[in-house]
């Protein structure tokens, strides 16, 4: 998903310099009459403005079917949830167990006993596969399959304070 | 998007270049010192996290609070300087509440300056509750209130200021709705809506007001409740409520700031810049977006509830339309064959629009909930924010200071303020870009110490952010050394091409 999102980010960063340095190039010889210049403009805005609405809007719609908020985030995994309750400290995690089992969705119950955390888990490559923030007198409930067996880091993502680069925990995948 | 169909004719009117105030070049210089100062403990925490000194966590952290509150801070009075400068040329504004609004601000800096300095307050900018409160015996609550204090201050600063524009607007245009260009908008457009400059302040204001007085409302929350506890707050409701606040007076210094743009190109290309149909109805548009898109910095906040999550993912997408076809396109489309004179004032105004529109980019996709589920609060979100906040609006404030200390129409820009100009670009690109690329390697933002893996990625940002403070200071220093000619009134921008004004 990182390197989709760089990806496109980068595609569509480059067009707007594009655009920019085009016509910085053709400014300098100057068309007095504005008026039909305009109106050639307009056209060209109308069709970049459907353009614009038939790349980004089905994008829009697509990326809201699989939203991390249900329970449809666990569904490649099979069996039953395996349930983790996860409390923030300043500054440390306190989770009921720290080894799950790979290919069996995972439900984390995250919370915070102070201020605001945000519950990252990181997989053996340092990329962060999943997050919701730990909010005390809330619950939020982040599902997971691990797809890979490994050592995942759990990396507090909002910030906590001093200690707050400090917060790591680890969960074990696969070792049950 | 059907105006060429149903469009007033518009032309070009030649406005007169007029001086600043002495307020506004009290802004503008308040604006500079701390800027170079902000960006310098910019550099400090990448230089800290590229592990090239060692400052501490401590040290670390009120840099950031200082850099987060100072960065907004003079980007709001950078902003509203623009806005007040060209705003007065069409309504009757009070030079006192302007001046009024610096002192206030500079109160609040004081106070935020010795919550941070003296108090070690390192609660972030953003002050989120109930860390103020609960900071584990770093800092009091007597530095958490001076730093919240300092905050209402400013932000009752800018009440004032924008009760003020509000006060002229209306006595000049009748009500918001005129001043926004309904009847042109929602009727036949005559041509005679409301210049771009009163159409953003409009917008601005209303934005402002309803902002500042949510967080002046969580502000004042969160000051009971350090001394009485028992005044319980909502920790979800009060996320919401400063980032609502959080959000829209930020973006309100871009709305601020791009009036520069809306001024001052149309002098150099002798063309209008006019409040047609598409720009009346994409500032309506802004104005409610600005407002309603806050859940996007909620998105991983799965208690909150889910269709307004779904709100901020969709109005992310949609606001990036106005930004790129309304006022990205307009400059594209005044500049192209316009025989514009090139000069700092024309370049850094043309590069702030790319600025702007190249960071809307990678904000509406971070916006969007299956990328923020693995991207947010990483390193990808000063990314973009700093694309479009340094690479746009920052830049929108340089080229107003070039423009206001152009010492005629004709003179020419010196070698080394060209030089500086395509160090700036190339290094904001590549800072900013390797904040991008940190965050698509999952960096996690506000680390005072960083992974070894993650070293790399912030030793390159290092290098690109020390050039960023070098052509700065150069923009910086040209504009004080011309700040006498900034008052006066004259011609400043040079004919173009062929025109004939």
């Amino acid at each position: 998903m990182q390197a989709i999102a760089w990806q496109i980010s980068l595609v569509l960063m480059a067009f707007v310099a594009f655009g920019f340095a085009f016509v910085a190039i053709r400014s300098g010889r100057r068309e007095d009459d504005y008026a039909p210049l305009q109106k050639r403009a307009y056209r060209l805005r109308t069709r970049l403005f459907w353009v614009v609405v038939l790349a980004f809007g089905p994008a829009m719609i697509y990326t809201l079917f699989e939203l991390p908020y249900g329970a449809s985030r666990a569904s490649p995994g099979s069996g039953p949830a395996q349930v983790v309750e996860a409390t923030g400290h300043q500054w440390r995690w306190e989770l009921s167990r720290d080894r799950v089992a790979a290919g069996q969705p995972v439900e984390f119950r995250v919370t915070s006993a102070d201020v605001n955390h945000s519950f990252g888990i990181y997989d053996a490559d340092l990329r962060l596969v999943a997050q919701t923030q730990a909010m005390p007198g809330y619950t939020n409930t982040l599902r997971h399959t691990f797809g890979e067996e490994g050592t995942y880091r759990i990396l507090c993502m909002e910030y906590c304070g001093l200690a707050h680069h400090n917060m790591l925990a680890e969960i074990h995948v696969g070792g049950e | 998007m059907r105006e060429e169909t149903n469009v007033a004719t518009y032309t070009y009117e030649h406005s007169p270049d007029h001086g600043a105030k002495a307020g506004v070049l009290a802004y503008l210089v308040t604006s500079a010192v701390v800027l170079l100062l902000m960006m310098t403990f910019g550099l400090l925490m990448r230089l800290e996290q590229a592990q090239w000194i060692s400052i501490g966590a401590l040290r670390f952290y009120e840099l950031l609070t200082l850099h987060g509150a100072g960065m907004v801070g003079i980007a709001a009075i950078a902003g509203a300087a623009i806005m007040w400068h060209f705003l007065r040329q069409y309504v009757d504004l009070s030079p006192r509440i302007f001046v009024a609004n610096l002192v206030l601000f500079l109160a609040g800096v004081g106070m935020v300056l010795a919550s941070v300095l003296l108090g070690h307050f390192h609660g972030g900018w953003t002050f989120l509750y109930p860390l103020p409160g609960k900071s584990m015996g770093t800092w009091t609550p007597g530095a958490a209130a001076l730093f919240m204090g300092g905050m209402l201050v400013i932000g009752v600063g800018f009440v004032l200021l924008h009760l003020d524009i509000a006060r002229a607007i209306v006595a000049r245009y009748g009500n918001f709705a005129r001043a926004l260009g309904w009847p042109q908008l929602f009727g036949h457009d005559d041509g005679k809506a409301p210049p771009p400059t009163v159409v953003a302040s409009t917008m601005v204001t209303i934005v402002n007001l309803v902002g500042l007085v949510v967080g002046a409302s969580i502000l004042t929350m969160m000051l009971v409740n350090l001394y009485v506890p028992s005044f319980d707050i909502d920790p979800l409701l009060a996320k919401g409520m400063i980032y609502f606040f959080g959000h829209v007076f930020i973006n309100a210094t871009i709305y601020m700031a791009v009036i520069a743009v809306y001024e001052i190109l149309p002098r150099y290309t002798q063309r209008p810049w006019k409040s047609n149909k598409v720009f009346l109805a994409s500032w309506t548009a802004s104005t409610l977006m600005v407002m309603f898109i806050f859940p996007h910095h909620l998105l991983m906040d799965f208690a909150f509830p889910t269709w307004m999550l779904v709100m901020g993912h969709i109005i992310g997408y949609l606001n990036t339309v106005p930004i790129l076809i309304v006022t990205g396109y307009g400059a594209l489309m005044i500049v192209y064959r316009s025989g514009i004179r090139w000069d700092m004032a024309s370049k850094l105004l043309f590069l702030s629009l790319f600025g702007w529109a190249a960071g809307a980019m990678p904000a509406f996709i971070d916006g969007t909930i299956t990328v923020n589920y693995v991207m947010h609060n990483t390193l990808w979100v000063p990314g973009h924010f700093h694309t479009y906040l340094l690479l746009g609006m920052v830049t929108m404030v340089f080229g107003f200071m070039y423009y206001l200390g152009k010492p005629d129409h004709e003179a020419d820009d010196r070698l080394i303020d060209r030089i500086a100009f395509w160090l700036f670009t190339s290094s904001v690109l590549g800072f900013t870009m390797s904040f991008l690329y940190s965050g698509k390697e999952s960096v996690a933002r506000r680390y005072a110490v960083h992974l070894p893996e993650w070293v790399p990625y912030d030793r390159i940002a290092s290098v690109f952010a020390a050039l960023v403070i070098a052509s700065s200071l150069l923009f910086v220093v040209r504009f004080f050394s011309r700040i006498g000619l900034a008052r006066r009134d004259y011609q400043r921008a040079p004919v173009a091409g062929s025109a004939l004004v």
